[in-house]
């Protein structure tokens, strides 16, 4: 079992790109993954889409994602969308 | 899979799926929206439907058949101009409302996704409407039309959306059902994910919102009945009702049905509709269409009708009109099955009714209106506001359109401020949660936040209070023609009456009504009424202890309110600002009343309560009002010099209750704490002088002015528990109010010091405070103490030292009633403690168990001080006092 953890930025002006990177790096990296969503103002359907796949994947892999840093707003578009129970948080 | 749904294949149900999923999603990536944004969204929104109004009209008289082409343009137009013009800037994103006066805001909540079903009759402009309202109130919508105007809504629905994203809306917010079926509907209606069902369309589809389970907004069908009075503009309402029932060929559900015509001006009404084009239809007319138009087997208008224009209807039943014909007129007799015409016709047909007077046309108003229209809208035309006013009141409708169009008046925003609509809201009457026209506060669920209201406190008191030796020399400069002296017989033959009607001015003509002494009897008061109306009184002086001052204020209100309710007027009530029962304003005499105290204890002479005894009850009745408060007190300490010891006993622990009881009470606040303090503080120095020393004049001056003060607290601050039990305790075995009091009053203290069992709502005081009180006044006693505990304990145990000093029994044992007998009145006096409202301001909430815990501690006389344990304190706690 691996226990190396990534720390992955999310710029918040490139959010679903941003995501889908951070989805590569842990497919390749694997182990748990700290997204860094600090700069993350807003989330877009598209966004929610690239979140749905890393929850998939961490479903997958037995592994954990952590979101840090994520902004009230935020928090709440995942409990409406009911993806927050997939991930971790971390303030 | 949502149950009870009929089987969608599997292909069908991952569209429906994906269809909610991505409302779902685009519902919340919208709540981070601000209404800046929504507003700059809905605006680009509002003029692509304008620009498309008229595209968008085509395609739906194409696709359904039904209607005018330029008037769903206009439809369109008022879909998008005038709803806009009326949501532009109302706030639909956080705080929506804020009255800061009362402590409140209220916020706005996304509903999500929201379902919504779309007529025939108005397709295009019922799309555009909820789209603006949908993405106004940051919602997801999934549209369902009616199957025949499935094209022409999913093209509006594209304009909306796409110009909705461009300018910033998530994707997937709004969408429609391309080709569909029931189960569909039935499927995305029990959705869990869907937030709300709109179903603007036919009685099937509102039943079968309702129905799913889901919060709905059903609107639906009408039946608009008009009454066109005598005094009406004929010229304007002939015009208004062609145009409104002409109106897109009468699709609009609110338009005008059954026109209710008074005999007057019957004839000249029928002659202007047939000048502007109308076909006034014959008997035999009528009859041919009422069976063509409306199927004669459920009474209801046949689609084929629908929409269509009067000319083409009257061709195809084979009447004879001309061809421009707008309208037919059709005369009837009554309304209902009989009268098939009487029910609603989304066409130019136009049923007429002369009536015999105004009563007749309500009548077949009401009548219409309840033939399947009740709640939807009702239309009057008349300059008699007393009939508009009587219309309004005989309908039930949720628009009453006054002297205008029916069809566009409801409509809202162009002939009126109704709000604009498109879903009319038809009350429960018409099977609907609403009766408004459906707008923006519809699609949100508001959030109140209400702030902690700084409760409105008072301090009332007497506006002349004399004290110190021979005060009652002020009476002099009071003028009076006729005054009566209340008093008791004792007092007479101590002289004190004479002292007072010295100090009479010597014009005034004076009588004097002895009283027992005793509480007040109503036979008693009633007998002071008598005296008051026969010597035409306009002063009342009360000179006496409590019983005497509350004969004086109860004489004085029947006296000026002959009509008062004692019953009612004595109704308990939780606070007195928000009482039910309401003393007289209105006074048919108006009467000074001046009160002098004889004793140092109930304060009588400043407060708003007297207490009347029931004797066919056996109870207490008292009244609370500060219209009973007299309007002079008098504190003479010369009347209380020869006060037996023990009545100055009782009467002076009654007094220093009322200060402790105060002090702590729910209602206590800085202007009555400073009263209920020094009360206090002038009892336990000079009672002890005046019991043991009775001619110190200035013990006596001094627990005179103690009674006074302490009553202005209480008058304010009200009293708690302690008289709750007096109360119960005195009136079943006879023992004076003070003594009784002073039996409950050391375990009384300990009680309310002690951690509530309960803890009762008290939005005047923001912590339990109590116990700090305590420690606080044995502070000021100077009685020592590191803890809270410990001095709370040491005002117990100084109380108990004043009782033993005072030679006031400790134990209701020791005034002879037998334990035996003590048990079998507890439940009766469990009871009525907890009736009394006198513990309503206690700072604990009693519960009977307590109240009969209580009870026994004063039967056996335990020393709560030296039994600490009987009620556990509370920890030290940071509270305000």
């Amino acid at each position: 079992m691996t226990t190396s953890a990534a720390w992955l930025k999310i710029d918040g002006d490139r959010v679903t790109p941003a995501l889908q990177e951070a989805l590569q790096k842990l497919d390749h990296a694997g182990g748990e993954a700290v997204l860094d969503f600090t700069a993350v103002r807003r989330i877009d359907p598209s966004a929610i889409r690239e979140l749905e796949k890393l929850a998939g994947f961490a479903g997958g892999k037995a592994c954990k994602i952590v979101l840090h840093g994520v902004n009230m707003d935020v928090y709440k578009v995942l409990k409406l969308v009911k993806l927050a129970p997939r991930f971790s948080f971390l303030s | 899979m949502p149950e009870n749904v009929a089987p969608l294949s599997e292909e069908r149900m991952a569209y429906l799926e994906g269809l909610v999923s991505q409302a779902r999603n685009a519902a919340a990536v919208f709540t981070q929206y601000t209404q800046e944004d929504v507003d700059r969204i809905v605006k680009r929104m509002v003029l692509a439907g304008l620009d498309q109004a008229q595209y968008l009209a085509r395609l739906a008289v194409e696709e359904t058949k039904l209607g005018v082409m330029e008037d769903k343009a206009i439809k369109n137009m008022v879909a998008t101009e005038f709803v806009y013009n009326y949501v532009k800037d109302k706030r639909t994103v956080g705080a929506i409302r804020e009255d800061p006066e009362h402590g409140l805001v209220e916020m706005a909540e996304p509903i999500g996704v929201i379902f919504s079903l779309t007529p025939i009759t108005n397709p295009t402009s019922t799309v555009l409407f909820k789209c603006i309202m949908a993405i106004k109130t940051r919602n997801a919508v999934i549209f369902s039309p009616h199957p025949n105007s499935l094209h022409c809504c999913a093209e509006a629905v594209r304009i909306m959306y796409e110009t909705a994203v461009k300018h910033g809306a998530p994707e997937g917010v709004l969408s429609c059902l391309g080709a569909h079926t029931m189960p569909d509907n039935a499927y995305l209606m029990r959705h869990k994910d869907v937030g709300l069902i709109d179903a603007t369309g036919g009685p099937g589809a509102v039943k079968a919102a309702y129905s799913s389970g889901k919060p709905a907004l059903g609107v639906g069908a009408g039946n608009t009945p008009v009454y066109l009075e005598k005094t009406a503009d004929l010229d304007m309402a002939v015009v208004d009702i062609i145009t409104s029932k002409t109106f897109d060929n009468g699709t609009i559900c609110a338009s005008e049905q059954t026109v209710a015509i008074d005999d007057e001006i019957y004839d000249l009404v029928l002659k202007k509709f047939a000048d502007l084009g109308a076909h006034i239809c014959n008997e035999k007319d009528t009859a041919l269409l009422g069976r063509t138009v409306i199927d004669p087997e459920t009474g209801v208008m046949r689609p084929m009708a629908v929409g269509q224009k009067a000319a083409d209807i009257a061709r195809v039943v084979g009447l004879s009109v001309k061809p421009n014909t707008k309208l037919l007129i059709t005369p009837i007799r009554g309304v209902g099955r009989d009268h098939p015409l009487s029910v609603e016709k989304l066409f130019p047909v136009l049923a007429v009714y002369r009536a015999m007077s105004v009563d007749d046309a309500l009548k077949v108003c009401v009548d219409v209106n309840r033939l399947g229209g009740i709640g939807h809208t009702a239309v009057v035309f008349s300059r008699n506001d007393e009939v508009i006013h009587k219309f309004s009141e005989a309908m039930n409708a949720g628009r009453i359109i006054v002297n205008s169009p029916g069809a566009i008046g409801a409509l809202g925003g162009v002939y009126n401020d109704l709000v604009p609509t498109f879903s009319f809201g038809c009350g429960t009457g018409g099977g609907n949660s609403t009766t408004d026209n459906v707008n923006v506060y519809h699609y949100l669920n508001i959030k109140r936040v209400a702030r902690r209201a700084q409760a409105h406190m008072w301090f009332r008191v007497p506006n002349q209070i004399y004290f110190n030796t021979n005060a009652v020399e002020n009476l002099r400069q009071f003028p009076s023609r006729s005054t009566l002296i209340v008093t008791n017989p004792a007092l007479e033959q101590m002289g004190h009456v004479d002292i007072v009607r010295r100090s009479i001015p010597p014009e005034t003509f004076v009588r004097v009504c002895a009283i027992p002494d005793a509480e007040p009897e109503f036979k008693v008061v009633m007998q002071g009424v008598e005296a008051l109306n026969s010597y035409k009184v306009d002063q009342i002086v009360a000179l006496g202890g409590g019983s005497v001052i509350d004969a004086a204020k109860i004489m004085k209100l029947m006296y000026e309110s002959p009509e008062a309710d004692l019953e009612e007027l004595a109704a308990p009530f939780l606070d007195i600002r928000k009482r039910v029962a309401q003393y007289p304003a209105e006074k048919s005499n108006r009467l000074r009343m001046i009160a002098i105290s004889t004793t140092s204890g109930t304060g009588s002479e400043v407060t708003p309560f007297a207490v009347l005894f029931d004797k066919e009850r056996g109870r207490k009745v008292t009244l609370v009002d500060y219209s009973l408060s007299p309007d002079v007190a008098i504190v003479d300490p010369q009347f209380v010099m020869s006060m037996p010891k023990g009545l100055t006993a009782d009467t002076g622990i009654d007094c220093l209750t009322h200060a402790l009881e105060a002090g702590v009470s729910t209602y206590a606040s800085p202007y009555t704490d400073s009263n209920a303090m020094q009360a206090i503080r002038l009892v336990f120095k000079y009672l002890p002088i005046a019991y043991e020393h009775p001619r110190d004049e200035e013990a006596r001056s001094m627990m005179h002015n103690a009674a006074c003060i302490a009553a202005l607290a209480f008058s304010n601050a009200s009293v708690g528990v302690n008289h709750a039990l007096a109360h119960a305790f005195g009136a079943r075995f006879g023992v004076a109010h003070g003594r009784a009091n002073a039996l409950m009053l050391p375990h009384v203290i300990a009680y309310n010091a002690s951690v509530p069992t309960k803890f009762r709502p008290s939005p005047n005081q923001r912590a339990y405070v109590a116990h700090k009180k305590y420690a606080m006044i044995a502070d000021l006693l100077g009685l020592g103490g590191k803890s809270i505990e410990e001095k709370v304990n040491n005002l117990v145990t100084a109380t108990e030292q004043l009782l033993d000093r005072l030679e006031i029994p400790r134990s209701i044992a020791a005034l002879g009633i037998s334990k035996e007998e003590f048990e079998r009145a507890m439940p009766d006096l469990a009871k009525i403690a907890f009736d009394d409202p006198s513990w309503q301001s206690n700072p604990r909430m009693p519960l009977v168990s307590e109240l009969i815990e209580l009870f026994w501690s004063a039967y056996h006389g335990r020393s709560p001080a030296r039994d600490a344990a009987a009620f556990p304190q509370p920890a030290e706690m940071e509270v305000c006092v």
